[in-house]
């Protein structure tokens, strides 16, 4: 694969997205329009880095798009049928040359048509993030694929899987109705959360040619928050994703080892991306509804903005979790809320919380559970039952850094 | 997530006669149904890396000795009763699935065309990540 110069990959990513919205909407067709597209992108990508961008990049993708389409089209005789669909929609004249009107102004609800196609309920999760970072994000397979850490030809084939179901199930490339478009963005939000947690979970191997997912997710959701500026949820998504990624050089050691919020550098935070989370989590929850990522996203602000971790204001983080508790069955807001509940009351009424919280059969066991019990403990000076709950959570994670701050908390300990 | 499916091979607790004694015919079925395998992983984009291992008896064991030079024990290892003959690796959404694609393994033809049923261990690769923020 030819390497983009930075200028131009971010063009060519932005341009991705409208000029698959624009070949769908005239061809009725996304999962050839999205290969067409790919295919352009790459072409793009070796002549403009060496000929320099041309006046009209958009103008030139779409044309090059659709030729390409066109030859996606015709070009096997297995999809003879669809080539007659086209030749049917199509007048002759207009084979070849792109009809000038497809170079109309951006229709700004494409991207945001294509995201909800993407990330459609039709979809597994992972055939959503992959086909989301495709499509709309305009990153070839390979990086993907990359990203992941899997085969490029698992990731190609996870791709074609989801624009198959898509196909199959008759999803069409439109909006949502209003009665379910609230459903179907929390749905986008969702996926673009989980792109923003995986490179948050991924970022610590040090390998530059991959993919940064978590700025990607913040670039997509950025991009939905321009598209839909007066979405709450969208605006404290985006300050939640900028409010966590602020803190991201502070969070590894040099050895790629954990650092917790509490012990961590506060002088290496991103002050410009606090800032802006900040503001715009200011903006959105006077305005509601307010919902769980405008809370989530508020709670975030409250651990960024505090000079020193004995400074933080946990009464009112303790009176968020609450909120947030009450919007969401989610079994780690209310461990969350325990941990809260310690912070200002002590660590006793943290771990009576933590012991009715033992009930719910989803916690039960659950290393997250074991983890924060054994900080309450260790909080409340029960150094041996701190370290039974540490060495238990660091058999039950599927995260090694987790597992290895886990057990050197428990050795600290036991440290002599 | 990701998870790795073992497969363990005992020399002594398996249900079926070792593979020497297999009919050519059965050899291929067995080596047939390998190969499709990771092609049903592939088509699933679930595929991630799959091996086989050589047999035991070309392993070395080896530890670091003095200044740290490789001291090396050759098999064959007549205490070796359970061996690892290979493994996939798999990236599927739920464990669920993975333990689903373990047990279709597990039931490879062996003589006769019967599933051998050999046990397949699913474990989760450490690619989780961490809880706090």
């Amino acid at each position: 694969m030819t390497d983009r110069t930075p200028a131009v990959g971010h063009l060519l990513r932005d341009l991705a997205p409208q000029v698959t919205g624009v070949l769908t909407r005239r061809f009725g067709d996304f999962a050839t329009a999205e290969d067409a597209v790919g295919e352009a992108l790459l072409d793009a990508t070796v002549q403009w880095s060496r000929d320099g961008v041309p006046e009209n990049p958009r103008g030139w993708l779409i044309q090059v798009a659709y030729r390409r389409m066109v030859e996606l089209v015709r070009g096997e005789q297995a999809r003879r049928r669809r080539e007659d669909l086209v030749a049917r929609r199509e007048p002759a004249d207009r084979r070849w040359a792109a009809p000038a009107d497809l170079d109309r102004p951006a229709d700004r609800d494409d991207t945001l048509t294509l995201l909800f196609l993407c990330c459609h309920p039709a979809l597994t999760t992972a055939s959503a993030i992959a086909l989301t970072l495709r499509a709309v994000g305009g990153l070839t397979t390979g990086e993907i694929a990359h990203a992941f850490l899997v085969p490029e030809a698992t990731m190609a084939q996870r791709i074609s899987r989801a624009k198959e179901r898509i196909r199959s199930s008759g999803v069409p490339f439109r909006m949502p109705d209003d009665r379910d478009r609230e459903r179907r963005l929390a749905t986008v939000l969702h996926v673009l959360y989980l792109i923003f947690n995986e490179g948050y979970a991924s970022s610590s191997g040090g390998d530059l040619r991959r993919v940064d997912l978590a700025e990607e997710a913040i670039r997509l959701t950025r991009a939905v928050h321009a598209l839909l500026p007066a979405d709450g949820e969208v605006a404290g998504l985006l300050a939640l994703m900028l409010l966590t990624e602020a803190r991201g050089a502070a969070r590894t050691g040099p050895a790629g080892e954990l650092v917790t919020l509490a012990e961590q550098d506060r002088s290496r935070w991103d002050a410009a991306a606090i800032a802006e989370g900040v503001a715009l989590v200011t903006r959105a929850l006077p305005v509601g509804p307010v919902g769980p990522y405008q809370i989530q996203a508020a709670i975030a602000a409250l651990h960024d903005e505090a000079p020193t971790a004995e400074a933080t204001d946990w009464p009112q983080i303790l009176a968020l979790y609450r909120e947030l508790e009450r919007r969401t069955d989610n079994p780690v807001v209310a461990l969350n809320r325990a941990v809260a509940q310690a912070m200002v009351h002590g660590p006793a009424v943290g771990l009576d919380a933590l012991a009715a919280l033992a009930a719910d059969r989803r916690l039960a066991g659950h290393h997250r559970l074991l983890a924060a019990r054994a900080h309450l403990h260790e909080m409340a000076g029960d150094r041996a039952a701190a370290g039974t709950d540490y060495r238990a959570a660091a058999a039950g994670t599927n995260s090694l850094p987790e597992q290895r701050y886990l057990l050197m908390r428990a050795a600290r300990l036991t440290d002599r | 997530m990701k998870y790795i499916l073992l497969m363990q091979y005992n020399t002594t607790g398996a249900d079926f006669p070792t593979v020497d004694t297999w009919t050519p015919e059965e050899i291929r079925a067995h080596i047939e149904f390998m190969g499709e395998v990771n092609g049903k992983l592939m088509a699933a984009g679930e595929f991630v890396d799959a091996q086989g291992l050589a047999m035991p008896d070309q392993a070395r064991i080896v530890r670091a000795g003095e200044g740290g030079r490789p001291v090396v024990t050759e098999g064959p290892f007549a205490e070796t009763k359970e061996f690892l003959a290979g493994y996939w690796i798999v990236d599927t959404e739920t464990v669920e699935r993975a333990v689903e694609l373990a047990a279709y393994i597990s039931a490879a033809p062996g003589p006769g065309g019967a599933p051998v049923n050999m046990p397949i261990e699913v474990r989760a690769v450490m690619s989780g990540p961490p809880q706090d923020r």
